[in-house]
């Protein structure tokens, strides 16, 4: 006989691991199916019917739907173009370029904005709550910084594309998919990797680079002790040679400016023409005449010369590989189930993706439905990222949400700021990383402004917010420097003169969301207090910041 | 009107930081140091500062990433390396946008020319062909081993600058270890308590929790001994003091101009607050960016871009610590070096070996230490990059002995291991 208490805190764990917390009505819809019912239905998330209001209001964001060489066309090339046409004027002064492409990048900040609010919206009001957990797993497992360069255009539709579809598929297409997108070509450097002293070899283009390739085994597949070899790595980067974007070349306008990026100046092959269909609106292009077609031997295989299909080849071996079935899985349980995740269970995981090919929905339901998933010590053991920290405040709150800013704002203050981690192993996910005296400052201090509804998240969207006709400027999302420089703050947001406008949270209905699921101390501490900081209290409860 | 002007209602706001609450604190401030015994807690750290004796400290930046340390202090000497860089080599002494000689041999990129004053006066050494005796070549492994203090060994738990700061006796403050950003790094994890203030001038704005009634409240969730209660603790003592130290300097520094780059703005606050806080021991920060797979550039490009903030941060903090200079080592490290051959994308792999920067009062600069290995073929570490030909851990214990006062049983201590002294560093630090 189950008590009360524990089917309680089985439905509160599933909603918290599953999903990020619980909504209002969540806690009573998981009671009236179960919390197995639940975890099933959350395994296969066409199943779920989302809110035709949702998906509107997610399909308004046109640019993660474009490709990204309509994204290159429309945001990318107009700036190069302005900075060539400054610099046949006035020469190479920084300061003249600068003017002269000003509103063309604050008009290309709309990109990253739409990214992440897309991601946000989805996350607080989706349904298919596993499905956005897994969204964020996977993009952070291949990380891209949108502050590199061109990966400002493309990270939000390299997550649309090459992530969010693919999430609870084979690994192996997840791999490609990542592996054939230009952000990622781009941000690892395998644009630039050439076969040296071949057709194509020149300029920037003149020889190996390594970059890619061994991150392809440290992060995305082996693992770090995953027996590679550096002669593996210099071997999986010749594999790679050619792998790349395609060529805008073409104009005459764009010229110098675009050589230093791209010295092929061939008319065939370039973004706009006839044949940039046949290399296909991707934005992936193999270049035969860069990449090496010898012969390589790859952990211990011989990978014969066939153009691309060498480096498919290769993430066959590295996607079917054990060592790649323990790192992953060790990834998943240290999500899921804890920062030390129990070995058995890892080991499991592993097993069940090598019998199915790597099939990650086949991994998620040994972990989700193993003794060790509901193992009670387990429970809310997880402390909360700065990411779901954000996102689980403003789901219990059920605030409907039109500006964003506030919330990406705050975890850029916490340090972790979406598309915003520089280096390739992205953000962890452990106590270890996230607890520290400041940040319990800062968590805080987000949980009062909401909790007592001063954070200006009711605003009309930013486009709308104009003052006396005057069109306000797009601020920028995620700041070249990675976003280590804080430029928000819990007083004022700098895009709007007007005071906060939210309606603050109900704490009793608050608690009732969360299940009224409270410590002695805490129930005492939020009944002792005055009405208005019982809602922050709760927010930033201890409880509150594990899940 | 439909909703609120922002200042009608202040007062009341928990969420805002209002001009009130933001006076009432620099008050509270005053009246605090006013008494000569700041916020005395559960910890006897206040006590400890009137002893003027303890007030050596070390101050650790990390350059994430691998700086390409052979064009940070470059063997100009050496026609392999003119060889070996065809695109991205620094030009000679003399030539325009050429290297700044420092001993004939080597020379400094001139985007740190803003640091060629602590050279002459003898206050910035090198210490090159320095690095982690681990041959990984993960930037991650690599760093966590530096910052673990324990190459090769990863089920280390706790960071060599903790360790550093525990194995001095007594009980530690809250802010004797302090670290700028968001989170606190792998080197300062462990016993002592870690204060962190953000970066940029958000470490200095007021927050919701400064306000005494809503910490006040809190107050009461977090009481006990688990660790993310202690974490609250250690983050309101911290803040604290922090906060009233930046806010007494505050009023004094006209506006706050911004500083020209981001990076001056924190070694100027971190300066500002060693000035006034003599219990800081140990303060960390971190840079990235140095990742210079493609288009590296010589004199001019990316990685000058990016030294060039370096090297006028640190010229600044060395001018603005003032006295506090003679009492101050300041550590550049970076996990590995890169490639000694330029890639065939102008520019450079992981490599191997590369060059720490040890500047202070208490060093004896001018000089570039260690044993250069030379850059002929034979030479290199698997054939590729600068050799190792002394540890990261022996230049770093000089400082710790010479420096901070340490038994050579303290050192074990933070380096559990560590090799014997190879005799490269020898006199690195005035005795």
């Amino acid at each position: 006989m189950v008590s009360e208490e524990a089917k309680r805190d089985q439905i509160l764990h599933v909603l918290n691991r599953l999903g990020f917390g619980p909504r209002p009505g969540d806690f009573e819809r998981v009671r009236a199916i179960g919390p197995d019912r639940y975890v099933q239905q959350q395994l296969h998330p066409e199943s779920i019917p989302i809110a035709p209001d949702l998906t509107e209001r997610v399909n308004q964001y046109r640019t993660i739907h474009m490709s990204p060489i309509a994204l290159f066309l429309e945001y990318q090339r107009p700036i190069m173009q302005a900075r060539m046409a400054t610099r046949a004027e006035s020469g190479s002064d920084q300061a003249s370029i600068r003017d002269a492409t000003k509103d063309l990048r604050i008009r290309q900040r709309i990109v990253m904005r739409e990214a992440v609010e897309a991601r946000l919206m989805r996350a607080i009001e989706g349904p298919r709550q596993l499905q956005e957990v897994m969204t964020a797993f996977w993009f952070n497992h291949f990380n891209i910084f949108a502050g590199k360069g061109l990966d400002n255009i493309w990270t939000g539709v390299f997550e649309e594309t090459a992530i969010r579809p693919h999430t609870m598929g084979k690994f192996r297409t997840l791999l490609g998919a990542t592996a054939h997108h230009p952000a990622m070509l781009f941000y690892l450097d395998n644009w630039q990797n050439t076969a040296p002293g071949s057709p194509g070899s020149k300029g920037k283009f003149e020889g190996i680079n390594e970059n890619y390739a061994r991150e392809l085994m440290e992060l995305h597949t082996l693992g770090v002790n995953g027996g590679y070899s550096q002669a593996d790595v210099i071997a999986l980067a010749h594999i790679l040679t050619g792998w790349g974007l395609p060529k805008p070349g073409g104009e005459r306008m764009q010229g110098a400016a675009m050589g230093r990026f791209y010295p092929f100046m061939r008319r065939r092959d370039n973004f706009w023409s006839p044949r940039a269909a046949a290399v296909g609106s991707s934005g992936f292009y193999f270049d035969a005449d860069r990449h090496d077609f010898s012969s390589q031997n790859f952990l211990a295989h011989r990978i014969d010369g066939d153009a691309v299909a060498q480096g498919e080849r290769a993430l066959d071996i590295l996607a079917s590989s054990a060592a790649t079935a323990n790192h992953l899985s060790f990834k998943l349980a240290q999500y899921f189930i804890a920062d030390d995740p129990p070995k058995a269970l890892v080991s499991r995981m592993a097993d069940r993706y090598l019998a199915t090919d790597g099939e990650i929905r086949a991994v998620l339901e040994t972990m989700l439905t193993s003794a060790e998933f509901q193992d009670p010590r387990y429970c809310g053991a997880k402390f909360k990222t700065p990411y779901e920290y954000v996102v689980s405040c403003v789901r219990a709150t059920g605030v409907p949400v039109s500006n964003y800013r506030p919330l990406y704002g705050t975890m850029q203050m916490l340090g972790m700021p979406l598309y915003g981690c520089q280096t390739p192993n992205g953000y962890a996910n452990t106590q270890d990383a996230w607890l520290n005296p400041n940040a319990m400052m800062a968590r805080l201090s987000f949980a009062t402004a909401l909790g007592s509804g001063n954070l200006p998240l009711e605003n009309p969207p930013f486009e709308e917010a104009a003052d006396g006709g005057a069109m306000r400027r797009e601020p920028a999302v995620v700041p070249r420097d990675g976003g280590g420089k804080v430029r928000f703050n819990f007083g004022a947001d700098p895009a709007r003169p007007h005071g906060p406008r939210m309606t603050p949270p109900d704490p009793t209905q608050l608690a009732a969301t969360l299940g009224n699921h409270f410590s002695p101390s805490t129930a005492n501490a939020v009944q002792a207090s005055p009405a208005q900081l019982r809602a922050p209290l709760i927010l930033g409860s201890p409880e509150f910041m594990k899940r | 009107m439909i909703f609120q002007e922002s200042d009608s209602c202040t007062e009341c706001s928990l969420g805002s930081a209002t001009p009130i609450s933001r006076r009432a604190f620099i008050r509270r401030a005053a009246i605090l140091s006013a008494s000569g015994i700041v916020l005395l807690g559960p910890h006897a750290w206040a006590a400890r500062s009137l002893d003027g004796a303890i007030k050596r400290r070390l101050v650790v930046v990390f350059l994430r990433g691998a700086v390409d340390g052979l064009n940070v202090v470059a063997p100009h000497a050496e026609p392999a390396y003119y060889d070996a860089r065809p695109t991205i080599a620094i030009g000679r002494t003399g030539a325009s946008d050429g290297l700044v000689d420092l001993d004939g041999y080597f020379g400094l990129h001139p985007a740190l020319a803003p640091l060629e004053s602590q050279w002459r006066d003898g206050t910035l050494a090198f210490v090159h062909a320095c690095g982690s005796p681990d041959p990984t070549r993960s930037h991650f492994d690599a760093q966590d081993f530096m910052e673990s203090g324990t190459p090769g060994i990863k089920s280390t738990q706790d960071g060599w600058l903790n360790r550093a700061l525990a194995a001095i006796p007594g009980t530690h403050g809250p802010t004797e270890a302090l670290s700028l950003g968001p989170t606190v790094p792998r080197i300062l994890k462990g016993k002592a308590p870690v204060a962190n203030i953000a970066l940029g001038r958000a470490a200095e704005r007021p927050m919701p929790m400064d306000r005494p009634v809503i910490e006040a409240a809190f107050d009461r969730l977090y009481a006990g001994n688990d660790s993310i209660s202690r974490a609250y603790r250690d983050g309101r003592e911290a803040r604290k003091r922090l906060m009233s130290e930046l806010a007494d300097d505050m009023a004094v520094a006209n506006g706050g101009a911004p500083s020209p780059n981001g990076f001056s703005d924190d070694t100027d606050r971190l300066a500002r607050l060693i000035s006034r806080d003599p219990t800081i021991r140990v303060a960390f920060m971190a840079l990235g960016g140095w990742d210079t797979h493609i288009s590296e550039g010589a004199a001019n490009g990316q990685l000058a871009g990016h030294l060039k903030p370096l090297g006028e941060g640190l010229a600044s903090l060395a001018r603005l610590l003032g006295p506090n200079y003679q009492d101050t080592v300041i550590l550049v490290i970076s996990e590995f070096g890169r490639t000694m051959h330029e890639n065939g994308n102008g520019g450079t792999d992981h490599g191997h070996g590369n060059v720490m920067w040890v500047m202070g009062g208490p060093v004896k600069g001018g000089k570039v230490y260690g044993k250069w290995p030379g850059l002929s073929p034979g030479s290199l570490y698997q054939e590729r990059d600068l050799a190792i030909t002394t540890d990261f851990r022996e230049p770093i214990a000089a400082v710790l002995r010479s420096h901070m006062q340490f038994s050579d049983a303290q050192i074990d201590r933070v380096f559990p291991g560590r090799p014997c002294s190879s005799g490269n560093v020898d006199g690195l630090i005035k005795v």
